[in-house]
């Protein structure tokens, strides 16, 4: 069962994270890399006068886009370690799991891993101000398994008990709050930062759905292939 | 002489496999996406900030 578990994880975590990975270099470093320009004080606003929005930008990195790619490949095989495991739980108790199954765990491991820490804590570019980084995981850490434990329940909890514990779940660490820097020394204009945010969390979703999708595809390969 | 066989409940088949792959997962993205390493965090830096963890 382990390994049965390891090897679909490994596979869907390759795939989705190769397909993550190249779609960051193509729509989130380019804003990365503008954002940088004013982390490193090459382009300055706030200034009297305007600055260009289409400076040129360092252009493909083989050794950095490489690392990138091989990094998110390693994170996307973690996110699938624990998919897979949660979906052959979900299938001992009965659930169907199939790739287009799959589609809704994807989203709902991109709600809890991504967009739910992301709310609060939104996705950041370069340079902005921010709290202590090692307070911030803490917080990055709780709201990810509350999120988690919240779908879960929503999914297969039966009652408006289980339900309400849930909701509460998925609140509380937004209103409680995420730390918070004490000034803002951001240099970096605001359009480039909504604009990382809203790609982090596009790209996020999309290779989310890829990685459900595989994951639950896999998954029922293996477990046919020796059944 | 009587065999009795007993039946495993099949969530005891799947539930310590699945703990070892849900601890395996959260140690995978804990090492690429959080240790604050100089090494580790330079080559994760932008696949960190791409994938929303707290980065710096």
């Amino acid at each position: 069962m382990l390994s049965k578990l390891l090897t679909s994880a490994l596979f869907a975590g390759a795939v989705s994270g190769l397909i993550a990975g190249l779609l960051q270099i193509i729509f989130v470093q380019p804003v990365l890399l503008h954002a940088e320009l004013y982390e490193g004080g090459q382009l300055v606003h706030f200034g009297a006068q305007a600055v260009s929005a289409h400076p040129d930008l360092p252009g493909f990195d083989p050794m950095r886009d490489l690392l990138s790619i091989v990094f998110t490949m390693m994170t996307y095989c973690g996110y699938a370690f624990i998919l897979v495991a949660l979906m052959s739980l979900a299938q001992e108790r009965g659930a169907e799991v199939t790739p287009r199954h799959g589609i809704v765990w994807g989203i709902a491991g991109f709600v809890a891993a991504h967009f739910a820490p992301g709310l609060t804590l939104a996705p950041e570019v370069p340079g902005v101000a921010a709290a202590d980084v090692g307070a911030r995981q803490i917080w990055w850490f709780a709201t990810v398994i509350s999120a988690g434990v919240a779908l879960w329940l929503l999914a297969f909890g039966r009652g408006w008990m289980l339900w309400g514990v849930a909701v509460i779940l998925l609140a509380a660490p937004h209103l409680i709050g995420a730390p918070e820097p004490d000034s803002f020394t951001g240099p970096v204009p605001p359009e480039i930062a909504a604009l990382f945010a809203a790609r982090a969390f596009g790209v996020g979703m999309a290779a989310w759905v890829i990685l459900g999708c595989f994951a639950a595809y896999f998954l029922d390969k293996e477990q046919r292939r020796v059944a | 002489m009587k065999t009795e066989v007993k039946a495993i409940p099949a969530s005891r088949t799947t539930a310590l496999p699945a703990l070892f792959a849900v601890v395996l997962g959260v140690a995978v993205i804990t090492v690429t996406g959080h240790l604050q390493a100089e090494t580790l965090h330079d080559a994760a830096h932008d696949m960190r900030h791409a994938t929303g963890f707290p980065c710096h």
